[in-house]
């Protein structure tokens, strides 16, 4: 059979390889990284609150930059109470946010209410700009009866429906791809609504995040891809773990709440990793102070707010007083309330209870009533 | 394809052979087309005959109460069940590796050309990418019917299968769940698939709460359980024989119809031993049962599981309390295999009933080989041998 194939022209040789567009090259030539100038890191206003460039201020009122510094110093409140009280063995476990609420803040700022989050697990300001109630907070934290979770998950595992902010796991990276998934659900419910997506630049290593990006490139998806780029994956500093540098955003809306717009913002992770970490065994104490004293999201909105004479000395110590004061009521609240119903351990595995499951339930309970003394029962609801 | 075909052709031409499909066209990963030889004379190229299907697909009898029905085989009967999801529920979507063009084993033929681009379509080569694209489509409420191309492959999405789906419910509280997942995967040994186009991997998943596992014997069960998976509420892993794509050939309703999960079938009632099987083998079964009664007058009770998790104890105890002898009998490896989650729990319920071990006969506990798959297998004569022993015990 003779076979058909295209002719070329020579003058006009281009390469026809299905793979890819682009042009031959006559010399042997590595594309090399670069990795010492970066990506820019994009920002708007100095340490000192001082806006850069005025064309890129996004002249938000002063009601909603002070909403901005009341949630993230809230959120600093709770850290720092919750952290002591698992200090003191009250809550078995609790990871701060300490140096982070500016990216969770000045992007939840920029979403719409009905856009789906899916988080790894130090995006707790994301909830707090949502108004998720600091009862419920601490319910998770503490596993009561009013968790929404059920007292299932280890603490700072939340999820609201209500604030579309999907319940948070915590195998690594598992939510990028998924958020990939959800939001070309979304795309084909046509309703003008966006996923975003948060994980730490450790868990940008794992496959699922090549997943992620390469599911919603390719399927074209509407998601946000917001990488905390905090310099470490507990112990493990960034030149070991990734140089990532890109967070593939396909959204036609960007972050654009003024405190970072960067794809993959960068900062320090100024508290320990979780509860279950001394991170002055891996890095240094100096560099942790530079990043909380010098160059701190909290105090350089505050800069930025006095230096407008929108907050002073007064309103700082009294909302200080409050916000304390607001987060230990539901502090203790949630220490005081029971815990779930032990039977709340054998629903929701699937749908509708299955028979096995209904026969172990019984079965635990015609054990527990037999040894009940040896059960910690008065801890929880009957 | 056809370009293989001429030079496998040309190779074996001295011979007249005569090439035809087997079972089921093996279409590879890699692109590769495994054809059957048979040669029509005596070969001085020494060209094996390859060992004959080690069993007979049996149809039921036509169901009546769902309607017209048409002749299907496997293939055909989960076009026709993804079909009639795609027009009945606008939210959703088939998606995976080669779906698009119909699928390595034409279980999507045409349904991108009815319902469009956005509704099937290719994804990257990336499993874990499309277990979790999947959850994330089913937290929204839409259907999502994901294709993983071999039950081999599914390993790299065990993570996203076993730490998110199953546990998405139960660790949210409810208040987010991805119940409309369904995931679909060919499934069990094809002939000469090898270690990695024989898997079945069913046992792994059976030992994860929150999932449910379906494998159907025949293109009505196909059709039936593929849509009861489809509409339920949980995640679900339907495994389909890949050697019945084309060999099982029978009456399908074509409208929907649901068959429950979570129930087994009595397909033939007995009263000395109760053999218990799933996909493929359940035929194997049938035939061990006519031997038995033929050469031992030994009479079987034959059930399919149909659903591993969770599986039916109720049907199985309860035949095993008249029977009082149990044969489980599975392709997948025998240590670990879902035989002896069935054995241990019928010996606890059933301990005064029972007249004999339980006996398992499985695939042994290596990896699914080549060239050996005819000793590997459990086929007939292993289960007919066993059932001589726990009659003679």
């Amino acid at each position: 059979a003779v076979l058909r194939q295209q002719t070329f022209d020579s003058l006009d040789e281009k390469p026809q390889f299905p793979g890819a567009s682009a042009d031959f090259v006559d010399h042997l030539e590595f594309i090399q990284p670069n990795v010492i100038s970066g990506i820019p890191v994009y920002r708007v206003m100095d340490r000192q609150g001082q806006i850069i460039n005025p064309a890129e201020d996004p002249q938000l009122p002063k009601e909603e930059v002070l909403n901005f510094y009341q949630k993230m110093t809230l959120l600093n409140t709770m850290d720092r109470i919750l952290y002591e009280s698992q200090r003191q063995g009250r809550i078995s476990f609790y990871m701060t946010n300490y140096g982070e609420e500016g990216t969770h803040i000045g992007s939840a700022a920029a979403l719409s209410p009905n856009d789906l989050v899916f988080g790894q697990y130090r995006e707790a300001g994301v909830l707090m700009y949502r108004g998720f109630p600091l009862d419920l907070f601490m319910a998770q934290c503490y596993a009561n009866a009013d968790d929404l979770g059920k007292g299932r998950q280890m603490p700072v595992h939340y999820g609201s429906k209500d604030l579309n902010f999907v319940t948070i796991s915590s195998p690594l990276a598992t939510q990028i791809p998924q958020a990939a998934g959800a939001a070309y659900a979304v795309k084909r419910e046509n309703a003008n609504r966006v996923v975003i997506c948060y994980f730490g630049e450790g868990a940008a290593s794992e496959g699922d995040a090549h997943a992620g990006f390469n599911f919603s490139a390719t399927l074209e998806c509407p998601v946000i891809f917001f990488c905390r780029n905090n310099g470490y994956a507990i112990s493990t500093p960034t030149y070991l773990s990734v140089l990532f540098s890109n967070g593939n955003s396909a959204s036609e809306r960007h972050i654009s709440a003024g405190v970072s717009r960067s794809p993959s913002p960068r900062f320090r992770r100024i508290g320990h990793h979780s509860t279950s970490d001394d991170s002055s065994a891996y890095r240094s104490v100096d560099e942790v102070n530079y990043w909380d004293k010098q160059d701190h999201p909290i105090s350089r909105l505050r800069h930025y707010m006095t230096a407008r004479g929108w907050w002073g000395e007064e309103e700082e110590r009294a909302w200080r007083k409050q916000s304390r004061r607001r987060v230990m009521e539901a502090f203790e609240k949630a220490e005081r309330r029971l815990k779930p119903h032990p039977e709340l351990l054998f629903t929701d595995v699937y749908h509708d209870d299955p028979p096995h499951l209904q026969r172990q339930r019984e079965a635990m309970w015609r054990h527990v009533q037999t040894y009940k003394e040896h059960y910690p029962l008065d801890q929880y609801e009957q | 394809m056809a370009a293989v075909a001429r030079f496998l052709q040309r190779s074996a031409g001295s011979c007249k052979a005569t090439i035809h499909n087997i079972n089921s066209v093996l279409l590879c990963r890699f692109g590769g087309v495994s054809l059957k030889l048979v040669p029509s004379c005596d070969s001085h190229l020494k060209i094996q005959k390859r060992h004959a299907a080690h069993f007979t697909f049996q149809a039921d009898p036509t169901p009546t109460q769902h309607g017209q029905t048409q002749k299907m085989n496997f293939f055909q009967s989960i076009t026709s069940a993804l079909d009639n999801t795609l027009a009945n529920d606008p939210t959703a979507v088939i998606f995976g590796e080669d779906v698009a063009f119909g699928g390595v084993f034409r279980c999507t033929v045409g349904l991108r050309d009815k319902y469009g681009k956005d509704r099937v379509f290719n994804t990257p080569l990336c499993e874990q990418g499309i277990v979790g694209f999947g959850i994330g489509i089913a937290v929204t409420g839409a259907t999502a019917i994901a294709e993983i191309q071999f039950a081999d492959y599914i390993y790299p999405a065990f993570d996203q299968i076993v730490n998110e789906a199953a546990k998405y419910r139960y660790r949210s509280g409810n208040l987010f769940d991805c119940g409309s997942l369904t995931i679909r995967a060919p499934w069990g040994c094809v002939g000469h698939g090898s270690l990695y186009h024989s898997q079945s991997p069913e046992a792994f998943f059976a030992h994860c709460p929150g999932l449910k596992i379906v494998i159907p014997r025949s293109p009505v069960q196909a059709k039936g359980l593929l849509l009861s998976c489809i509409a339920d509420n949980n995640p679900c892993i339907f495994f389909e024989p890949k050697i019945l794509y084309r060999a099982a050939v029978e009456q399908v309703p074509v409208e929907p119809y649901q068959t429950p999960l979570s129930q087994a079938e009595v397909l033939r009632e007995g009263s000395d031993v109760t053999l218990v099987a799933w996909g493929t083998q359940v035929h194997v079964m049938k035939e061990v049962a006519n031997m038995a009664q033929e050469k031992l007058g030994v009479s079987c009770e034959v059930i399919d599981l149909q659903t591993i998790l969770p599986w039916d104890t109720e049907t199985v105890c309860k035949s095993v309390a008249k029977t009082g002898r149990l044969l489980i009998s599975h392709e997948a490896p025998v240590t670990g295999g879902f035989a002896s989650e069935i054995s241990s729990t019928v010996q606890e319920e059933c301990f005064l009933n029972l007249e004999a071990p339980i006996t398992r006969v499985c695939g042994y506990d290596t990896p699914f080989p080549h060239i050996f798959e005819p000793f590997y297998i459990p086929d007939k004569w292993k289960c007919f041998d066993a059932v001589k022993k726990m009659i003679n015990y």
